[in-house]
């Protein structure tokens, strides 16, 4: 059926849009330049690789509504498969080039997805959630029984740099990855934000949304839940064959319920309700298991803490935050806001000190009792043994929780009432 | 035959532990149809509690007393948490008890440390409950507490004597569960506080509109599933292992036993605990696999057939992924699970 136009439609550039896409390539670009460190340019790989994951995780989470406990075995699979296909590709025994593992990679998690997927998606919801754990669990218990696979306790390594040179290109250096890397993340950042844009996209949210109803309007919800499981699921393995290139070793914890967990807390984090959360999320990922992890022992406290807390009072992630502040900066109100932001940030940080001098310190009289009592905390030398410490940190965070409650309640009352100056500055543009 | 029996005790006594775990879960979520990622968490909170007090106070008080304090912690989660995200749907219900799992997980290790801790069961319970004594002259008797080592040996070469003992902890684990599923089920149908939960259950509005605090029975209901799970906490840690690690082995089955008994059905939690319990434990004792069955039948096979790695793997090895093959196949062929009756 073509379909042939009969009249003249005004279609305007997506200034914005262009604007936002060019910005990210050019970070993209420009990123390893800046940073140029053997460390953060590895780190960087990691967030492309992690952006990829945890935006195809997104796709059953924020746009279907399945809470997923087990995506890790998507990524993870489609990480062997890839490593399996590098290996065969050095040995000869197959003609790949490295450019292309990732997307072997993305076939593999694919085809698990299909395969998995079909017992997954015939349940939404809770359900849902624990069949996809099992499903984790199976495939974790299943790593360690067939040892020619998953290589067993070792895991699986290989070697990236293989075949001629290209242009200079061997993957030898970890720059040249990290372009490998960031030409597949913008790419499929790209390929996932249309997918929302498709028919399927969009009737993924309905049925997110409502399923009833989409049922009255003829559509299969489960089919569509499990169409939507593939298309994530390829994207899933995608990024874990850039993740197998990256590290040259896969072991069984990439199927492990700890990296699926992780996944679905820092997709959380990072807001599941808007399309950009998820690359927030992955941006954070990878900066609290590189760095957070190397600067306290108490770091899954934290990330524990900091969940809870988004979960009960911004359901919507840092990118809801950030959107909500955007209105704000929209109507030209942001200005008399910021002088509460400082106050509870002050505030919040007074008592957040506090209270991680005192972890800190529980921390250290756990692990490190053969090290003395003494302890470095932010600059300031504590002693988990004396009284002192112990006071001063909580006076500290006491203080602190006792001014930013009072911070709090005057940014609430400043926040109500721009709320209540945008909502009438809306009736009155609609009026015009 | 002392094999079997011995056997399928042990199984029934694991299965009646995860029955203790899965019944909590299971009211929970019936009830308010938040399904508590961290219920294994508070069944190790019970365990760790049980520990201290019964290095303080003695086992058959912090046999009592740990549970309560877990359902007190159980109810204040809900109070302060719970209740505060119910109004955002399920989802993230469920999201808030994952952040508790780990929030839960490092303030243990925090407190208790890395490493197993010694739970020693009191000493009324160590030892055999009873054993079996296989002779191959007089057959299977039982003797109560353990055998005497004369029982246990023949003078006789020619006659074979096994003595298989069964721990009393275990009995004793059977015991309690069998008390606790039927005080949960007098609790339930027999009593005033019971007929108000289940009216809640189907018709929370009608319910608040003839004046019951509502809320608050979501309060006291999660508060004794919880409670449960730590009075399963205190009798599992001190049969088994208690160390941090242990909440996550336990916490997949029980997902896996609410799901294949059906969401939100007692009597289907019983029956898939008890399943998934004995099955396991009979797998964990055979050491055969597809190639031994084959030969056992008298097929010839070639050495290659002989070195699959597939038809190696031995049924103690497959174990472990066992629950979760029933989950799939349960899905598969009845996916209401075995006694539900809620469709999606």
């Amino acid at each position: 059926m073509a379909l042939t136009k009969t009249h003249y439609e005004f279609k305007p550039y997506n200034v914005a849009r262009w604007l936002i896409w060019s910005l990210f390539t050019l970070l993209l670009v420009v990123l390893p330049l800046v940073f140029t460190s053997n460390l953060s340019v590895t780190m960087l790989t990691q967030m492309g690789v992690a952006m990829i994951a945890c935006l195809s995780y997104n796709m059953l989470l924020g746009q279907g509504g399945m809470l997923s406990f087990g995506h890790a075995v998507y990524t993870g699979l489609g990480s062997y498969i890839a490593m399996h296909a590098l290996n065969a590709a050095s040995n000869g025994s197959v003609n790949i080039p490295v450019t292309l593992i990732p997307l072997v990679g993305g076939v593999g998690g694919m085809f698990f997805a299909i395969l998995f997927g079909y017992v997954t998606t015939r349940k939404s919801g809770t359900t849902f959630a624990m069949i996809t754990m099992g499903m984790g669990e199976l495939v974790f218990a299943m790593s360690l029984m067939f040892s020619e696979f998953f290589g067993g306790e070792a895991g699986v390594s290989g070697n990236r740099v293989i075949g001629q040179a290209f242009w200079g290109i061997t993957y030898g250096p970890p720059v040249q990855v990290y372009y490998l890397t960031a030409a597949y993340t913008l790419v499929c950042v790209a390929l996932m934000y249309a997918f929302t844009r498709t028919p399927l996209g969009r009737i993924l949210n309905a049925v997110r949304d409502n399923p009833e109803r989409v049922e009255f309007i003829g559509y299969n919800t489960q089919h569509v839940r499990y169409l939507s499981f593939i298309i994530a699921g390829f994207f899933a393995g995608i990024a874990g064959g850039l993740a197998a290139v990256n590290f040259e070793i896969v072991t069984a914890e990439v199927v492990g319920a700890g990296r699926s967990g992780a996944y679905l807390l820092f997709t959380f984090l990072g807001g599941a309700t808007f399309f950009f959360g998820p690359l927030i999320g992955a941006v954070l990922m990878v900066l609290a298991f590189v760095l957070l992890s190397e600067f306290t022992k108490a770091w899954l406290l934290y990330l524990g803490l900091v969940f809870l807390f988004m979960v009960m009072f911004a359901p919507g992630g840092i990118a809801s935050l950030i959107m909500m502040n955007l209105r704000l900066a929209a109507f030209g109100r942001l200005r008399q806001m910021w002088v509460a932001y400082v106050g509870l940030a002050v505030t919040a940080l007074m008592a957040l000190a506090g209270a991680a001098a005192m972890i800190e310190m529980v921390y250290h009289l756990q692990l490190n009792a053969a090290l003395g009592p003494e302890l470095k905390f932010a600059g300031v030398g504590l002693n988990a043994e004396s009284l002192n410490s112990w006071f001063g940190s909580a006076f500290v965070m006491l203080t602190g929780l006792g001014l930013f409650e009072l911070a709090r309640r005057q940014y609430v009352h400043d926040w109500d009432e721009t709320q209540v100056f945008i909502e009438k500055e809306i009736k009155r543009r609609e009026a015009l | 035959m002392e094999f079997f029996f011995i056997s399928m005790l042990n199984g029934l006594s694991y299965g009646l532990l995860l029955f203790m775990l899965s019944s909590g879960l299971t009211l929970i979520f019936s009830m308010m149809g938040v399904l508590n990622f961290a219920h294994a968490s508070f069944y190790m909170i019970g365990a760790y509690i049980g520990y201290t007090l019964n290095s303080v106070l003695g086992f058959w008080v912090a046999l009592l007393v740990a549970p309560f304090l877990v359902g007190i912690l159980g109810a204040t989660f809900e109070r302060l948490c719970l209740r505060r995200v119910h109004k955002f749907g399920h989802v993230p219900e469920l999201l808030v008890t994952f952040g508790l799992s780990y929030i839960v997980l490092e303030v243990v290790q925090l407190v208790w440390g890395r490493t197993a801790v010694e739970f020693a069961p009191p000493p009324a319970l160590q030892g055999p409950a009873f054993t079996l004594v296989q002779n191959s002259l007089n057959g299977l008797s039982l003797v109560w507490g353990a055998a005497a080592p004369e029982l246990c040996s023949a003078a006789d070469a020619a006659v074979r004597v096994v003595c298989s003992p069964f721990p009393a902890t275990r009995g004793f684990m059977m015991l309690v569960a069998l008390m606790m599923m039927v005080g949960l089920w007098l609790l339930l149908k027999r009593t005033r506080v019971g007929l108000v939960i289940q009216a809640a259950l189907t018709h929370p509005e009608a319910v608040e509109a003839l004046g019951h605090n509502v809320p608050r029975v979501f309060m006291m209901v999660f508060g004794v599933g919880t409670g449960l799970a730590g009075l399963a906490g205190v009798i599992g840690g001190s049969t088994f292992v208690t160390e941090p690690a242990m909440a996550a082995t336990v916490g997949s089955v029980i997902f896996v036993v609410v799901v294949v008994g059906g969401m939100g059905s007692l009597a289907g939690a019983f029956l898939a605990s008890v399943l998934i319990g004995v099955v396991q434990t009979f797998a964990v004792a055979f050491d055969s696999s597809l190639v031994s069955l084959m030969q056992g039948w008298g097929w010839q096979l070639s050495s290659a057939l002989q070195n699959n790695s597939v038809l190696k793997l031995t049924l103690s090895q497959v174990a472990p992924i066992l629950p979760y093959l029933f989950l799939v196949l349960i899905l598969i062929f009845r996916p209401k699970g075995l006694l539900g009756t809620r469709e999606t």
